[in-house]
């Protein structure tokens, strides 16, 4: 009965489709690592500079003067990666009427009273509130950035340019660290199955109707039009 | 400093005082540069050059005697050349020689990450330190005075040392040292204070200018350069040189409030996560019930299903 989840032909035997569903492609799962190894890089580096007591970061990433070097390359890669998420993934991000009722229960999702909550789609409120709220980051981070990575490229009569930069750089890194950790925690730690999710793409019929239960409908729904 | 370490307090079977006794000795150093009596010959920035070893760097014409519009990575000291006309229709020819300022409250220090890139001497002289520079630029958003440069070639920054390398074995910096007209003093801060007060007091007295001061901006916590200006209640004139300079807000912010903030943010959300791991535990899948149909219910009462 069932086939790819996202409608496209499968490598994998049809057996295993009868209990998983696929969540992530391929390109998906590879620009998401792209971006995450990135923003590891960026993070140990911008911690690095950000305090003398984390400086000791700019010495696994390479010495504080390739730290420097490479946290902007680093920032274009993760930029990049953060674009294609946005092609990949800017329907499924929309937020609709169901994701504000979701995001009124969020007392209950923090208490793990994943029953109690109105079904979602393949992202529910919060996945998408972190991925629009790094989206921006990224956007700010990539202006910000580039003035501090030309410093001298700016003439002395645009100081004011400098002074915004370094402020908004910090400010915007911080908040995209909170996000960072709260993606971190949930997706491998709290939430189980969905870090496998985006190893090798998939998850269980089960995983799905608890989690994303207009999404599971959706899928097998597709399926059954097959 | 070590001198002083070594100095005599007590000696035995010794008639009489003890040498140098009750001697107080100030180690923090000043250059004074007189605008007024500079006559813009720039002996002070080719010496600077031959001393610290730079070539002499392509100039740029501008209309007027200044070297180059702004000091560079590997032109530490510039004239600055600025014509103004008075109040009465004269003119003048300011001239400034601009250099680092060796600020008590230094901006580049306080905005550098690298451990060890900047230091600041009990003499009062902010030296950078290349081999621990990572050339990130922060010190040069974070001077008043536009005065740190970025090399390019190096990808690390440079600027004026006050001559460390000299005053550290008792010699006076090399621009000091080339200037003909007296223009240029070296000696303790409180020296220079007095000189300099001494000279603008003249100048309001005697030549006539009543504006005559000394420029050494308490917002930096005072300088170790210092100047006598014609007109002290118009730096500006003088190739741009602030009127109150500070380190600026956002840098002051930046370092500021905003890493308490930031740092306990970061710990307090940690912490947070591991008590909500502790309290509720993993979100885990529950079977699906076998009264669910496979596909979208026509009805649409899949909702809050449990």
């Amino acid at each position: 009965m069932t086939t790819d989840a996202i409608s496209r032909p499968s490598a994998v035997p049809e057996h295993e489709d009868e209990k998983t569903i696929v969540r992530y492609t391929f390109l998906e799962r590879v620009n998401h690592w792209l971006g995450a190894l990135s923003y590891v890089y960026l993070l140990m580096t911008g911690l690095a500079f950000w305090s003398p007591y984390l400086y000791w970061l700019a010495a696994i990433a390479g010495g504080g003067p390739a730290a420097r070097f490479w946290h902007p390359w680093a920032g274009f890669v993760f930029t990049s990666s953060l674009f294609v998420s946005f092609a990949q993934w800017r329907g499924d991000m929309r937020i609709t009427d169901a994701d504000r009722a979701w995001g009124k229960a969020i007392p209950d999702y923090i208490q793990n009273e994943d029953d109690k909550l109105p079904p979602v789609g393949r992202f529910n409120f919060g996945q998408k509130l972190f991925f629009w709220g790094i989206f921006c980051g990224v956007i700010l981070l990539l202006l910000s950035g580039v003035v501090l990575w030309y410093t001298e490229a700016l003439p002395w009569s645009l100081r004011f340019v400098r002074y915004a930069a370094i402020l908004i750089h910090a400010s915007v890194a911080l908040i995209t660290i909170g996000l960072f950790l709260i993606h971190v925690y949930m997706s491998a730690i709290l939430e189980e199955g969905s870090f496998g999710s985006m190893i090798l793409g998939r998850v269980t019929r089960a995983w799905a109707w608890t989690f994303h239960r207009t999404w599971y409908y959706e899928v097998s729904g597709r399926s059954q039009t097959r | 400093m070590s001198q002083a370490a070594t100095e005599l307090v007590r000696i035995s079977g010794h008639a009489g005082v003890v040498p140098g006794a009750g001697l107080d000795r100030e180690f923090q150093v000043c250059k004074l540069v007189d605008t007024t009596t500079c006559i813009g010959c720039k002996a002070c920035e080719v010496a600077c050059l031959e001393w610290n070893g730079y070539p002499f760097s392509e100039t740029t014409f501008d209309n007027s005697y200044q070297t180059m519009p702004e000091t560079a990575w590997n032109y530490w000291n510039l004239i600055r050349f600025n014509e103004h006309e008075r109040g009465d229709g004269s003119m003048m020819l300011l001239m400034r020689k601009d250099q680092c300022m060796h600020c008590a409250d230094p901006g580049c220090l306080a905005a550098c990450p690298a451990d060890g890139a900047i230091v600041q001497y009990a003499n009062g002289i902010v030296d950078f330190q290349e081999a621990s520079c990572i050339g990130c630029g922060y010190c040069m958003t974070g001077c008043p005075f536009n005065i740190p440069k970025f090399s390019p070639t190096a990808r690390k920054v440079f600027k004026c040392t006050l001559c460390n390398d000299r005053v550290s074995v008792g010699l006076e910096p090399a621009c000091i040292k080339a200037c003909p007209t007296g223009c240029l003093h070296f000696g303790t801060k409180s020296e220079m204070k007095e000189l300099a007060e001494a000279r603008a007091e003249q100048l309001r007295d005697v030549s006539g200018f009543a504006d005559a001061g000394v420029y050494d901006p308490p917002g930096v916590g005072g300088t170790h350069v210092i100047y006598v200006l014609h007109d002290a209640k118009n730096p500006e004139l003088y190739g741009g040189l602030p009127k109150d300079p500070n380190i600026p807000l956002s840098v002051r912010l930046w370092k500021g409030p905003l890493k308490w903030i930031g740092n306990l943010a970061m710990a307090g959300g940690i912490v947070g996560m591991a008590l909500h791991y502790l309290r509720f535990g993993p979100k885990k899948e529950e079977p699906i019930p076998p009264d669910v149909p496979p596909s979208v219910p026509s009805n649409g009462d899949h909702e809050r299903r449990v």
